[in-house]
């Protein structure tokens, strides 16, 4: 089985400070920390997962700058048999159907039965770069993955709903799968495993490795325009006790007793 | 006439909230370009859904086929590639929902308009289109235009935008369903309902919720005293139930369980809009975390910024004196 899987390099956001640049149209990346965007790690995990029960390879691709290479040397070393690396000046800019496009050109001449990504990039949310992806490939897809089972040419696939609501539908091969959180268990790289990685070659590829002309991509060739970054408008504030921690818990459980609530 | 276009989205015999929350904001918007409002509504035996719907719009088109009976994205590609083809809409809506988003993208792309998906607001300005919507899990806005394009397509989320009641007498119009064969490369098998636990946090008048500032699964147990201390249920956000650390039962979020206790204690949560969006009904929300900027702070009643492991103890202590 040969599987595809569409990995990006995110900053860490959940838990640090956001802070927008003073362009207005980035956030400031000095004091983040870059790891995979934890849904894609999810969708290696099953990507290894698969070629462990059915042989085969994986090779795992992403848009991205050189840093990104911290991310593909990570897959290659969780058992990824190959990295492909899409890196250019001009892709600067560019929205989700031409990062799409970029991931089409490098992917549709590859042999694969499978291609897996994340269902949602944690930094821009757009949750539409993979099925887009299928789109270009002519192939089917589903999203929010949560089970994936193959026979022969078939996929069988539990798709996230709202409220703790599944369906499961029925997919012909070669397919696109989104894959949502909590499907797996992901592993960590071995020493072994990292040290192997050190010897597996990342094919990097340009604009114009790609076929594709500077008017296709980046700002140019996307059809969203970014205007502005701006934090979000606070409709309402939290009362925010203060104080050491003795003080605030008897501050609250005086509050909440004198409201009723306990 | 320029027409403003919704996409129905109902599951399981019923039209979703979410589709309402788009009519209502297409309506204004509708207003706002000169533009009419329509609604397309593609199912299997769907007229009662129609008669609803031309409350809320101007014109209901309905393509009803056996092979629309439950939802199947690449059979409303196929059915909306034609619809929207003939229509020519200046501005598609459609939910950033699961089905949505498996359709809208794919659909966006075929036709070749520009999609911004997950918009928390839409607007005109000076005749132009300009959505918002949230990036870094909801820690900052972006607000983007649409390049020069006849056609535009959104996804909208989920309890964005409020609903007002629809008043209008819209026409309900057939529109021929293009599809000729059946769709066997993605088959829709059946639905399965989450497995009820031992717990139903629904019922549960207290409610102690634990997010990825817990840290690590044995850490839980803090939580849990503090849950007994104050007479309630434990539940969690995403992270947890992914890690394994407590069943899928007691999530909170979109795609988990929505819950409108008296009490909400929200402990290293941050606050991202999945979770909020089940949780901020409660009576009285209480949130403790690190980060003074966490956007669970802008949802709850009290909040303290400060480690768990120091305040949560000192809680207990306190409750249990």
């Amino acid at each position: 089985m040969e599987i595809v899987v569409c990995v990006k390099r995110v900053p860490e956001t959940a838990e640090a400070e956001v802070v927008i640049a003073e362009d207005g149209r980035s956030i400031e990346e000095r004091d983040l920390v870059f790891d995979i965007n934890e849904a894609d790690n999810y969708a290696l995990e099953e990507a290894l997962l698969l070629k462990e029960k059915f042989g085969g390879s994986v090779t795992a691709v992403t848009v991205g700058p050189e840093k990104a290479d911290d991310v593909l040397r990570m897959c290659l070393a969780k058992g990824a048999d190959k990295a492909i690396r899409l890196t250019d000046e001009r892709f600067k800019g560019s929205d989700a159907y031409v990062t799409a496009l970029l991931l089409y050109r490098a992917i549709r001449d590859l042999d694969f039965d499978l291609i897996l990504t994340g269902c949602m990039a944690s930094d821009d949310g757009y949750t539409q770069v993979g099925v887009t992806l299928a789109e270009l490939l002519d192939i089917p897809h589903a999203v929010y993955v949560k089970k994936l089972e193959i026979e022969g040419q078939v996929a069988k696939v539990h798709c996230e709903l709202e409220g703790g609501l599944e369906e499961v539908m029925e997919v012909k091969l070669p397919a696109l799968f989104t894959i949502q959180t909590g499907i797996n268990e992901p592993r960590y790289a071995s020493l072994l495993g990292i040290r192997k990685a050190m010897r597996k070659e990342i094919e990097v590829l340009n604009l114009d490795d790609l076929g594709l002309g500077e008017e296709e991509v980046g700002e140019s060739g996307s059809k969203i325009e970014l205007r502005r970054l701006f934090i979000p408008p606070v409709e309402k504030e939290a009362e925010i006790l203060e104080g050491k921690p003795e003080e605030v818990s008897a501050r609250l459980v005086e509050i909440l007793k004198s409201e009723g609530v306990i | 006439m320029k027409e403003i276009l919704v996409l129905v989205e109902h599951r399981r015999g019923e039209i979703r909230d979410v589709t309402f929350e788009m009519l209502s904001k297409g309506r204004e918007l509708a207003g706002e370009m000169g533009a009419e409002l329509t609604s397309a509504l593609l199912g299997y035996d769907v007229g009662s859904f129609a008669e609803e719907l031309s409350k809320w719009a101007d014109r209901v088109l309905v393509v009803e086929d056996e092979k629309l009976k439950d939802f199947n994205a690449e059979a409303y590609q196929r059915v909306l590639a034609t619809l929207l083809s003939k229509r020519q809409p200046a501005l598609t809506l459609i939910a950033h929902s699961s089905f949505g988003t498996d359709l809208a993208p794919s659909l966006a792309a075929e036709l070749g308009f520009p999609l911004a998906t997950d918009c928390i607001d839409l607007r005109v300005e000076d005749g132009e289109l300009i959505a918002v919507r949230q990036m870094y899990g909801g820690k900052v806005n972006a607000e983007v235009s649409f390049r020069q394009a006849p056609q535009r397509m959104v996804t909208v989320r989920q309890g964005a935008f409020p609903i007002e009641e629809g008043q209008r007498a819209g026409q309900i119009v057939a529109f021929p369903s293009p599809l000729t064969e059946e769709i066997d490369i993605k088959r829709f098998i059946e639905y399965v309902e989450a497995a009820p636990g031992e717990v139903d946090i629904t019922q549960a008048d207290i409610i102690v919720a634990v997010g990825r500032g817990i840290k690590e699964k044995e850490n839980l147990s803090l939580i849990e005293e503090l849950a007994e201390a104050l007479g309630g249920v434990v539940a969690c956000s995403r992270p947890i139930v992914d890690a394994g650390w407590l069943p899928s039962d007691r999530q909170v979020g979109q795609s988990g369980k929505t819950v409108k206790p008296k009490l909400y204690m929200a402990i290293g949560i941050s606050g991202a809009f999945q979770h909020i969006i089940g949780m901020k009904g409660s009576d009285t929300i209480v949130a403790i975390n690190k980060d003074p900027n966490a956007p669970i702070f802008h949802v709850a009643d009290y909040g303290i910024v400060g480690d768990l492991f120091d305040v949560v103890p000192e809680l207990i202590k306190r409750l249990k004196a």
